[in-house]
């Protein structure tokens, strides 16, 4: 019998099966940022150890970082400490940092696609559930909690128990107004924010084989919403045209070679998955949340579920309680609420092609006078790359503030909050409560979506103004 | 990490599914460098208003004085969303050594097996009988037999735990100590590998 994609890179990566328990996997690249590797430093330390493999993990600040200023001072406390340590960790233990004022700098899914650290094939962590970004250039790719940051530092391995795989297909062309993260809301609603707990996920069918890479990377990002594992897509021919010429791409010869074992990382056609979805992309409207974890997602111009016909008792419980977070009705429609707030970034939808549309939509608009516009680059290179483009212009014109490299207000830990009780629509990954700053009510969207919503002051169908 | 082998004790009642890490502690209070002190703001939004100590919301849990107890029980998905292993710093620096639910979040469950905090998976059934318990209600949790009972009516479910991750919990055995010792090993793996 054939294997699948993920047989193929784990098979490679298993050093030991412990009888009866997980496995020992060696991890090829390791990427740690300032909020989940002190106490591992910490504790590699306390044990009288070295790191194992420093060369192979790779540093950056980005969740605690300011998006205004960054040549100042961090004004906050314990957010400075903490982006400081980082920096004496890196060059105490000889961990290549890419810190604030560094032309690499940026969110570490960000970064490591773009410098063409991430390779097909490659197993990669990261103390950052949002890791699953990397599988959509056919690795495996998975977030770990800080003890694992730990068990990379002492041993460049982490104990993982194989998980059961799934493959998503999903055939044919998108509609007018539909993007990527329409397609990964539309699954998750689907299948619940719980539904692929337990699996790694592939991506197959021609409607990703048409996706750009950044296309692709806003799909595998939001696998952990599902409760994935990870996400991961067979690389081709758009992979590789992606990757060439990045900084640490291979170069010359040994990018053919590399090519070369790439073209055999694909699913063989009699590969068995424990469990395989079929979408049809005309069924995927541009898609918006309502609710409070990811799964709670509708056809922006459709209405909330009425609450009363529900009949699973614990479901109807989550929506009511979500319902009341976000001061909204059962059976309401979101088309023509006010929002206050636009957020345009995070890991998900901070790269040149999310920003490109944008600007595309936007060109010689003005937002409305109604809302904040915060568009976040995702990295020191997008951002220049925006301005090589003159895509600063279109949004200044616009009336959008466009911000430096971060995590930004993905997630009310550093300065970008949004206000308690007020409406954001946002192009991260989660709308839990609080999560853009305790009482905030996040509206996740794609960023034509949310583009729209900021032309017009009010939740909007981006295909009435396209 | 200090080993686990069994809990007596009576326990907190969470009738919420799919409570995510931000609940569980919001990621403002992520700026520590060290493992310690995270219990005092375990949910912290869901347990003060407007974030002030002073005022404890009546209606959670956390601050009914006659829910109290080394085990938490909670709906189904319990720990979705980010990696953070502060959401498993928390609920063991607060006291709970345990925490049943139907269903867990991946990363969340490896988190806390890793600090000696016990996931115990039961049928959503047997969920939803503790949660018919009265707040005097005891529940016993037995690692080696990997048993959870109600000791009020006797009712009692086998959970699952992986036989290493077992061995680790009953004999406070850590995973860095284990890939420590296996150093050579996976260096020779490194030299055999392409």
């Amino acid at each position: 019998m054939g294997k699948t994609l993920f047989d193929k890179i784990w098979d490679k990566h298993v050093v030991e099966k412990i009888q009866d328990g997980p496995s020992v996997v060696y991890i090829d690249n390791h990427f740690i940022h300032e909020v989940t590797s002190p106490q591992a430093f910490k504790g590699i330390e306390q044990r009288g150890e070295q790191l194992f493999r420093p060369k192979q993990t790779v540093a950056t600040a980005d969740h605690n970082v300011p998006t205004l200023n960054q040549h100042l001072p961090i004004k906050d406390e314990l957010s400075r400490m903490q982006v400081e340590q980082l920096i004496n960790n890196c060059e105490k233990h000889g961990v290549e940092l890419y810190g604030l004022g560094h032309p690499y700098q940026g969110i570490v899914h960000v970064i490591g696609p773009e410098l063409g650290i991430t390779q097909p094939g490659m197993t990669i962590v990261c103390g950052d559930s949002h890791t699953s970004t990397h599988g959509a250039f056919g690795t495996i790719a998975f977030g770990i909690g800080t003890s694992e940051v730990e068990m990379v530092f002492a041993s460049q391995c982490v104990l993982q128990t194989k998980p059961k795989t799934m493959r998503i297909n999903i055939e044919g062309a998108l509609n007018k107004g539909v993007v990527s993260k329409d397609i990964i809301l539309y699954i998750i609603a689907k299948i619940s924010a719980s539904g692929a707990t337990g699996y790694f996920v592939e991506y197959a069918g021609s409607t990703i084989r048409a996706l750009s890479m950044e296309a692709r990377m806003t799909i595998c990002n939001m696998s952990i919403e599902m409760g994935a594992r990870g996400g991961m897509i067979a690389p081709d021919e758009i992979t590789y045209s992606y990757m060439k010429g990045r900084a640490y791409a291979p170069k010359g010869g040994e990018w053919d070679k590399k090519k070369a074992q790439w073209e055999q990382l694909y699913t063989d056609a009699d590969a068995q998955f424990d469990m395989e979805i079929n979408i049809n992309a005309a069924d995927i409207q541009p898609m918006i949340t309502y609710g409070t974890n990811p799964g709670l997602g509708i056809a922006v111009n459709a209405h909330i579920p009425v609450v009363q016909s529900i009949t699973e008792e614990g479901e109807k419980k989550t929506i009511e309680k979500a319902l009341q977070y976000m001061g909204l009705e059962s059976g309401q429609s979101l088309i023509g609420m006010p929002i206050q707030h636009v957020f345009i970034g995070s890991c998900t939808n901070s790269r040149i092609e999310d920003l490109r549309e944008v600007a595309a939509l936007v060109k010689g608009k003005k937002k409305s006078d109604k809302v904040q516009v915060m568009i976040v680059p995702g990295s020191q290179q997008v951002a220049k790359q925006v301005n090589a483009e003159g895509l600063d212009r279109i949004f200044a014109e616009a009336g959008f503030q466009i911000r430096q490299a971060g995590c930004s207000a993905c997630l009310g830990m550093n300065e970008d909050k949004i206000p308690a009780g007020e409406y954001c629509i946002s192009t991260s990954n989660r709308n839990f409560e609080g999560r853009q700053g305790a009482g905030a009510r996040t509206l996740l969207a794609s960023p034509l979506t949310a583009a729209a919503a900021a032309l017009t002051g009010v939740v909007t169908d981006v295909r009435e103004i396209m | 990490m200090k080993a686990l082998q069994k809990i007596n004790s009576r326990f907190v009642p969470l009738p919420i599914e799919n409570v995510d890490t931000d609940q569980i502690i919001p990621a403002r209070f992520l700026k520590a460098t060290t493992r310690d002190g995270f219990g005092k703001n375990l949910f912290r939004d869901w347990r003060y208003e407007n974030n002030d100590e002073s005022k404890p919301k009546a209606d959670f849990v956390l601050n009914q004085t006659q829910y109290s107890g080394e085990i938490l029980v909670a709906g189904k998905n319990f720990g979705c969303g980010s990696s953070r292993e502060h959401a498993a710093w928390s609920i063991l620096d607060y006291g709970f050594f345990a925490v049943v639910s139907s269903f867990f979040a991946d990363i969340f469950k490896n988190n806390a097996l890793n600090n000696g905090v016990l996931p115990v998976t039961v049928s959503e059934g047997f969920l939803q009988k503790i949660f018919q318990q009265g707040n005097e209600s005891t529940l016993s949790i037995d690692v080696a037999a990997q048993t959870i009972t109600i000791d009020a009516t006797g009712d009692t479910e086998n959970f699952e735990l992986n036989p290493y991750k077992k061995t680790c919990l009953l004999n406070g055995y850590d995973d860095i100590d284990f890939l420590l010792s296996k150093r050579e090993t996976i260096a020779q793996f490194e030299k055999e590998k392409v």
